[in-house]
């Protein structure tokens, strides 16, 4: 089979062809990849779509109303929705310093949930 | 009258990383002034990742981008203004600071314009009808969302396909709201590709090219737009007319870079790309005023608009040095068939140039050349041109020997 796409992981874009056999998965070939990574991509994409998100949750007490986070590793792109309900539970007080993890695990994935802004506490 | 020898404006990527990289070559003499009590710019509020593939080779996400800087400028404890606008500047490099510690006139020897861009609004595009709440130009929504803690509206149409409307499409759907469309006049995205697949496409958000929107409905709060289909050459469809039901508006319709100041100063800017007009050292009209970032052109990436800071540092350390002799002449870098822009607009031909170009439609299978009338000094191939993706190429100072004049053209 043939599939046009475009890879996301750099800003590059790069509009892969990508041939595959689904019986055969070593039989794998990508065109117009501009770096190694478009192969890892396309395959992935094909076999296990995953995505990283980022959103924010409400912080208590901060210098500004909102912590931004992320999760740190892409997670399959159906468990998107379950991710973000669960982010959606936490209940932060400041401080808050980036990096910090908020939630290991998320969701049954093996993904972490981290703090990527410090947020300092105010009285 | 205070004098320093470098005043960078503005504390974004560009400012930050120029601040930086100053120290790092031994000039000890920088401030550093930032109108937000935070320093980083825009990207405080762009919580999604994807900054700093180039520069730190890995993925982060717009405050850790910020940090990593931050942290650096505490390291070589680097004097920065922040809460404090530089209000007027003249063409003597003097400058009024203010801020809650009042107001001083100071001057530079160098200065740096790094004050980044702002937002086209509805004015800027002329949309036609009432102006009930719930329109926002895409970047405020991003701030109110992601800073402020406020929900902009739950069913959603996006103007323009601008990077920015993108990430916020993705940033509405995981909080919730429906985004219904976007809608874009042109018969391409104005958006990076990419987007248009983790934005868009991942969340089933359709994207209707040559299409606008011609009238907004509600009173006190949007009701309801309408849109039509465009011909080829940009009008309206009769006919075509829709509506789609929707409670916000959204517009990301174009970034302009924030060139108050400059042009109070006596700075050149130039008609396309709304920054200032530059030569290959990156200095503006004025002597020892340097330009970075999207103050200067509207970059699509944070760390382009970083190097950019980077490489202005060390130009700006020679000119402090006397080091950045006057150029003989200056060659004026023509714009040719298919490109929409071409920096540095000005060159000696004695110096290596890497020229950014942005194209003008999308293009495939073609070659970038650049000449000097009918000699090529430098051809290459490229299987893809997008106007959202900025272009480069690296000609060096033999290679532009002699030259008369030069052109850089899509064929
Ligand atoms: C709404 C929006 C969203 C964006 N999203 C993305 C994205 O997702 N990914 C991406 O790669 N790029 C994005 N960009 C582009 C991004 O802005 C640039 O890549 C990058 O931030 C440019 O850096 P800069 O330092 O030139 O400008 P900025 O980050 O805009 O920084 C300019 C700084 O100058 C300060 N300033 C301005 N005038 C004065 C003054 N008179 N006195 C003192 N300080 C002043 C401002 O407060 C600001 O902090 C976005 C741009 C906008 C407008
Ligand atoms: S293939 Fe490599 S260069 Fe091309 S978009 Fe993917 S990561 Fe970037």
């Amino acid at each position: 089979m043939t599939k046009e796409m475009i890879c996301i992981l750099c800003p590059n874009g790069c509009n892969l062809v990508v041939y595959f056999d689904e019986k055969n998965p070593d039989g794998f070939k990508v065109e117009n990849a501009l770096c190694p990574k478009g192969k890892e991509y396309a395959q992935s994409e094909i076999l296990d779509p995953r995505r990283t998100i980022a959103t924010s949750v409400r912080v208590e007490d901060g210098e500004i109303p909102l912590v931004s986070v992320k999760i740190d590793r892409p997670i399959p792109k159906n468990k998107i929705f379950d991710v973000m309900r669960e982010i959606k539970k936490l209940k932060l007080k400041a401080p808050i310093r980036s990096g910090t993890i908020l939630i290991s695990k998320v969701a049954g994935t093996e993904a972490n949930v981290i703090a990527t802004k410090t947020v300092e506490r105010v009285k | 009258m205070i004098e320093r020898d470098v005043v960078i404006i503005g504390a974004g990527p560009a400012g930050l990383a120029c601040a930086v990289k100053l120290k790092e070559i031994g000039v000890s003499d920088v401030l550093l002034v930032e109108r937000e009590k935070k320093l980083g710019g825009i990207l405080n509020q762009c919580i999604h990742d994807g900054f700093g593939l180039h520069n730190f080779k890995e993925s982060l996400t717009g405050p850790e981008y910020i940090e990593r800087y931050v942290e650096r400028l505490k390291k070589f404890n680097i004097d920065v203004l922040s809460d404090t606008m530089v209000v007027n500047l003249f063409q003597d490099k003097s400058m009024i600071l203010s801020g809650p510690w009042g107001r001083e006139r100071i001057r530079a020897k160098a200065i740096v314009l790094a004050m980044g861009c702002r937002e086209r609004t509805a004015g800027a595009i002329g949309l036609a009808g009432s102006r009930p709440a719930g329109i926002y130009t895409a970047g405020v929504a991003q701030r109110l969302m992601n800073i402020d803690n406020y929900m902009v509206g739950n069913e959603v149409v996006i103007l323009g396909s601008g990077d920015v409307g993108l990430i916020m499409a993705r940033r509405l759907t995981l909080e919730g709201a429906r985004v219904l469309m976007v809608l874009e006049k042109l018969p391409y995205s104005s958006g990076l590709p990419r987007n248009i697949v983790q934005c868009l496409e991942d969340y089933g958000i359709p994207l209707y090219l040559k299409t606008t929107v011609t009238k907004v409905y509600g009173k006190a709060r949007v009701e309801g737009v309408e849109y039509v289909s465009l011909d080829d050459d940009g009008k309206p469809i009769p006919g075509s007319e829709r509506f789609v039901k929707c409670d916000t508006l959204l517009l990301s319709v174009g970034l302009i870079p924030e060139n108050e100041l400059s042009r109070e100063a006596g700075v050149e800017i130039h008609p396309i790309t709304g920054g200032p007009i530059v030569n290959d050292t990156y200095q503006t009209n004025i002597d020892g005023v340097f330009a970075a970032g999207n103050v200067l052109h509207v970059h699509d990436l944070a760390d382009w608009a970083s190097m950019e800071g980077e490489l202005v540092a060390e130009f700006a350390k020679r000119y402090l040095e006397g080091e950045l002799s006057k150029a003989k002449r200056w060659i004026d870098v023509k714009a040719g068939k298919g490109i929409r822009y071409v920096l540095p607009h000005k060159i000696s031909g004695e110096r290596d140039v890497n020229f950014l170009f942005r194209v003008d439609s999308p293009y495939k299978n073609r070659y970038i050349i650049v000449r000097d009338k009918d000699r090529v000094i430098k051809k290459r191939r490229v299987i893809n041109l997008h106007p959202a993706v900025m272009e480069n190429i690296n000609v060096k100072s033999e290679e532009m020997k002699g030259i008369e004049s030069l052109e850089v053209m899509v064929e």
